[in-house]
């Protein structure tokens, strides 16, 4: 297994359920879910209430407190790694399996579910028997938590190196079902599939290494080929469910991908990455557009159909690695507004704490900046520096930095003293700092530097 | 209880309550007036149930014990379920070490005398029977003899089989209104009268709940005058020294409870003080109790007496016992008629005796250290200067040596309390389920939650069995050996007292009031406690004390404020004709 399959995907981690759990259940929320099911009309709280009626209609059970206290407690004791202790509330948490208030009752077991595969995945005393067990009966508590609890189960099993055991809890997920398939069911069920997919691609990656062992006149390598090739088949059937279903599935288009690719479906592959990064009912995601540019890079698809996929991706994530490479492309365009484009893609790469000691971006500014004003698109930079001349100069230029950048990396140094010369003149600390320095090597360097602010910066009186 | 009208005219004396003619016989075999209920030391001599088939069973207490089939379980009533569950709550305060006429006398004749003023035995025409109204008799309770009807309680333990056996024999008559409830009440609840029982609303009648039995048991502590004050009576059922939460895990398996039952009888919180003191006076006087015995100075309940007892559980030194009784004198909360309960007086208002111990206490340490966040703290380095001198001597009280102990061994308290309210097992092992469709699903779930609690608790270490402490009226122990917390039962107060004359006065002469202006509105309360608004010592010193009783610390407040009304009188009247009394008084 490259990498374990990320929980994420198809279930809430920790955090993000305790959020959950923290969430207080309103009464209207309550009043809904009661409202809502159609089947078999009752009013629960109406129940609840006449319950109540009789012992003169408290506010708060101390059941209720006590239940939510343990919770915490739990949740405490899981924070600090206290395992055995988490389990001694756990022992008392089990209750609320039996909560007289319907809602909460129903709402337990995917909470225990949680708390308790989380302690027993960790307690020292727990061992494969002992998990398994727990999946067994919680799966069966009740029917709706059954998919959930089998997925995770295959993912604990995945995490302790049993494939087969996980596949074959998969595969019993696969052919469960009750009553009419909802929804939420078939997510689910998909989900489990793609999971399974997920371990048979392993399966044939494992054996394409292999492969790629054997010499092609082998009698073996026929065989195995073939073996792969219905492999691969079976496989595109259990992902392609998930992968039309709107989500984040990143690690399933892949391995996807890659199977397609490897048999020569580029069609099947294009159409697969660009559904999943242009269909607009799936969410937001970066990898998308990125998986969808490195198969038309692959491809060698034509420059302005890959402009278009990284000009998404500069949308969302202005300061990928990518944009460097989407400077280039855009600075062959014969379009002017793509040239543009990429002195803007530039400054909004600097702009971000994590890429200050680029130094590829700043020898491309560098470039860039000298370039443009040259040809005497002063308006250009202007337009781009008018939002940044408050906070770069602090950001990147200061003296601080002019010193710490000449320690450290002189070569870099040079590159933003160029920039900054240009964007704030000859007299600005930074440049000068870096181009009173004297060294054997850059000289020269510093020297072409000067000459260039003196000719180009954009602090000089227009001529 | 089974009442028998007499048919053949053996006994013809004048009754002497009512001087009717017209008996009937008990199931004891005795004879009670038929007209006015009055129950005779006179019984016949064998009465055996074969020899009057058919007669009318006129009268229910105990319920018919008919068993049908045996799934279905007894025919029974709520108010014998609460029967049990009082019987078996004096059986545990019997355990505790209570007297045995607390269970035989007091609880019992308060119990039959409930069930005859609401009308569901004990009374011409029973609830169950018929819905007419029947004449109460009430002068002759006292009076009569209750010996044989003690039977009522204690069969419960033993003799309740044989019992049953006696009266199956008897069919029940198909025109007896019973079977008409029955059958439509078993439909949804256990007991025979569930479904009615929960629904039925009678102006005038306190109905019986859980928390009520603790009011009765509470009364007949007080009756008794018992050393058990009701924090420590609920404490114990906290605690799970008296049976209360799940309490019908102890009726016989014969009595089915699902339905309308577990609305009455299944409870999912603790008992709650002012809840339990507040159905307590609404019982007593529902019960028209007559004027309580006396509480006398000799009694545990005096205020001079619980005022000693906590100054021990608090770990404060001996020497104030001496001002706590001052101020009792003072305010007069050490007389009798003030702490004997009259259910029938005007005021009908009880003392919550162990509330006022504590809110003396409170009273006292404000009058010797102002609890003003400053005078305590400077007091405090008066007396470790002197114990840091006189090493040998009696050691002063410090103030801020007691905090720091306090506070320390609290939170421990307080959070070992927490930690084990969150492993409360809540749920019993006879769960309770709505009908018979659902009874296979709340049974499944029932053994799976054991099955996976049996998983968890493998999990658990089995070292840390802490043997579980026996029922005490203390909860802390101050003297014990081995420990680091200082006692301070025996220091002195000498550092905040000067001599004057021959007498001592404290050095301390300023005093602030809990409560400014008392709250006279309709709300019924009559003060606000708004945390923030006090001095930190005082905070402290309520949360602790308040923590000791488990109650809210605005309770503790409102009767610390009373005692200042009280021992103020003057500065409060005074205080109404200015309107703008100071904070502080000079005493």
């Amino acid at each position: 297994m490259p990498r374990r399959p990320s929980r994420r995907r198809c279930e809430t981690d920790v955090s993000d359920f305790s959020e959950e759990l923290r969430k207080p259940v309103t009464e209207d929320e309550q009043m809904e879910t009661s409202m809502l099911s159609a089947k078999g009309m009752h009013f629960p709280w109406l129940q609840k209430q006449l319950e109540t009626v009789v012992t003169g209609g408290k506010k708060k059970k101390d059941f209720a407190q006590t239940t939510r206290t343990c919770l915490s407690f739990i949740q405490d004791a899981l924070l600090k790694h206290q395992w055995q202790q988490a389990a001694e509330y756990m022992h008392s948490y089990l209750q609320t399996l039996e909560d007289w208030d319907s809602y909460k009752k129903q709402a337990a077991p995917e909470i225990i579910w949680k708390l308790g595969s989380e302690i027993l995945f960790y307690h020292p005393k727990s061992n494969m028997e002992t998990f398994n067990t727990f999946a067994d009966r919680m799966k069966n508590i009740g029917v709706l938590n059954y998919l959930k609890i089998s997925l995770q189960h295959a993912l604990y099993l995945l995490h302790h190196g049993m494939l087969e055991e996980a596949n074959r809890t998969l595969s019993q997920a696969e052919t469960w079902r009750y009553g009419e398939k909802s929804s939420s069911q078939e997510i689910l069920i998909n989900l489990v599939q793609a999971y399974k997919g997920l371990l048979e691609y392993y399966a044939w990656s494992k054996k394409k290494m292999e492969l790629s062992k054997i010499d092609e006149d082998d009698y073996a390598f026929t065989t195995k080929s073939r073996n792969m090739l219905s492999q691969s088949w079976k496989t595109s059937v259990n992902f392609c469910a998930l992968i039309k279903t709107p989500g984040v599935w990143d690690l399933f288009v892949k391995s996807y991908v890659e199977m397609l690719e490897f048999y020569g479906d580029q069609d099947g592959a294009r159409e697969v990455l660009t559904n999943y990064a242009y269909d607009e009912k799936f969410p937001s995601n970066p990898n998308a557009h990125i998986y969808l540019y490195n198969f038309l890079k692959r491809e060698k698809a034509p420059r302005a159909k890959l402009i278009s996929v990284l000009k998404i991706l500069y949308d969302i994530v202005p300061s990928h690695t990518l944009m460097l490479e989407f400077h280039m492309l855009l600075r062959k365009s014969e379009k002017e507004e793509h040239r543009k484009l990429g002195l803007a893609v530039l400054f909004g790469v600097l702009d971000f704490a994590g890429c200050t000691k680029n130094i590829t971006a700043w020898t491309y500014l560098a470039k860039y900046l000298k370039q443009i004003l040259m040809v005497n698109h002063l308006s250009w930079v202007q337009e781009e520096w008018k939002s940044r001349k408050n906070w770069w100069p602090t950001f990147h230029f200061s003296h601080f930095w002019a010193k710490s950048d000449w320690k450290e990396d002189s070569d870099l140094a040079c590159e933003k003293a160029l920039v900054a010369g240009l964007l704030l003149g000859k007299g600005y600390r930074y440049f000068r700092y870096i181009s009173k320095q004297d060294h054997e090597i850059l000289r020269k360097k510093i020297k072409r530097m000067k000459k260039s602010v003196k000719k180009y910066s954009i602090t000089n009186p227009v001529v | 209880m089974f009442l028998v009208p007499l048919e053949e005219k053996e006994f013809r004396e004048r009754c002497s309550q009512c001087a009717a003619v017209s008996w009937g016989l008990t199931d004891e075999g005795k004879y009670y007036c038929t007209s006015c209920h009055n129950v005779t030391e006179i019984s016949k001599e064998v009465i055996s149930t074969a020899a009057i088939p058919n007669t009318k069973i006129n009268a229910i207490n105990r319920g018919l014990k008919k068993k049908r089939k045996f799934e279905k379980g007894w025919d029974w009533y709520v108010c014998e379920g609460f029967q049990y569950i009082l019987y078996h709550q004096a059986e545990a305060l019997k355990t505790l070490g209570v007297g045995p006429e607390l269970k035989d006398e007091v609880l019992h004749n308060f119990w039959k005398r409930y069930l005859q003023k609401s009308k569901q035995a004990y009374c011409k025409n029973p609830v169950h029977t018929t819905r007419r109204k029947a004449k109460v008799l009430e002068d002759n309770l006292c009076h009569s003899d209750w010996a044989s009807e003690l039977e009522l309680l204690s069969e419960a333990d033993g003799p309740l089989e044989s019992g049953t056996e006696v009266q199956s024999d008897f069919e029940i008559p198909t025109h007896f209104p019973i079977t008409k409830a029955a059958q439509s009440a078993s439909v949804c609840s256990g007991s025979l009268d569930g479904v009615e029982y929960s629904e039925r609303k009678e102006k005038g009648i306190v109905k019986m709940t859980v928390p009520r039995t603790l009011a009765f048991c509470y009364l007949s502590l007080l009756w008794q005058r018992e050393t058990i004050t009701l924090s420590d009576l609920l404490r114990f059922v906290e605690e799970g020294h008296i049976p209360y939460i799940n309490a019908f895990q102890l009726f016989p398996e014969e009595m089915k409870l699902y339905g309308r039952d577990k609305g009455i009888f299944a409870i999912e919180s603790w008992p709650n003080y002012e809840e339990i003191y507040k159905s307590m006076i609404e019982i007593a006087t529902f019960l028209d109790l007559p004027r309580f015995p006396e509480v006398t100075e000799g009694c545990y309940l005096h205020p001079n007496i619980l005022c000693m007892k906590y100054l021990l559980e608090v770990n404060l030194p001996d020497e104030m016992h001496g001002l706590t009784c001052q101020v009792v004198k003072m305010t007069g909360i050490g007389e009798v008629d003030f702490l004997t309960f009259d259910p029938i007086a005007k005021m009908k208002k009880t003392v919550k005796y162990d509330v006022q111990a504590l809110a003396v206490i409170v009273v006292v340490l404000k009058l010797l250290f102002l609890l003003d966040d400053n005078l305590e703290w400077s007091y405090s380095d008066l007396a470790e200067a002197y114990n840091e001198e006189h090493k040998k001597d009696k050691p002063w009280f410090d103030f801020r040596k007691w905090y720091q102990i306090m506070k320390k061994t609290f939170d421990e308290k307080k959070q070992k309390w927490e930690e084990a309210r969150a492993k409360y097992v809540w749920k019993s092992e006879r769960p309770l389920y709505h009908s018979h469709i659902d009874k296979p699903v709340v049974y499944k779930r029932r053994e799976m939650v054991v099955n996976l609690q049996k998983q968890f608790s493998m999990l658990v270490d089995p070292t840390p069995v802490v043997e579980k402490k026996g029922p005490s009226s203390f909860q802390f122990n101050w003297t014990e050996e081995g420990t680091d917390r200082t006692c301070f039962h025996g220091h002195s107060l000498q550092g905040v007292f000067i001599k004057k004359g021959h007498s001592l006065i404290t050095k301390n002469s300023l005093y602030w009031l809990s409560t400014q202006k008392f709250c006279k509105s309709y709300c019924k309360h009559v003060t606000t406690y708004e945390e923030s608004n006090f001095s930190l010592s005082y905070q402290f010193i309520l949360n602790i004390f308040s923590f000791l009783l488990r109650i809210k610390t605005s309770v503790l407040h409102e009767e610390v404020s009373l005692i200042e009304k009280k021992l103020f009188k003057k500065k409060y009247s005074e205080a109404k004709k200015n309107s703008s009394g100071s904070k502080k008084v000079r005493r």
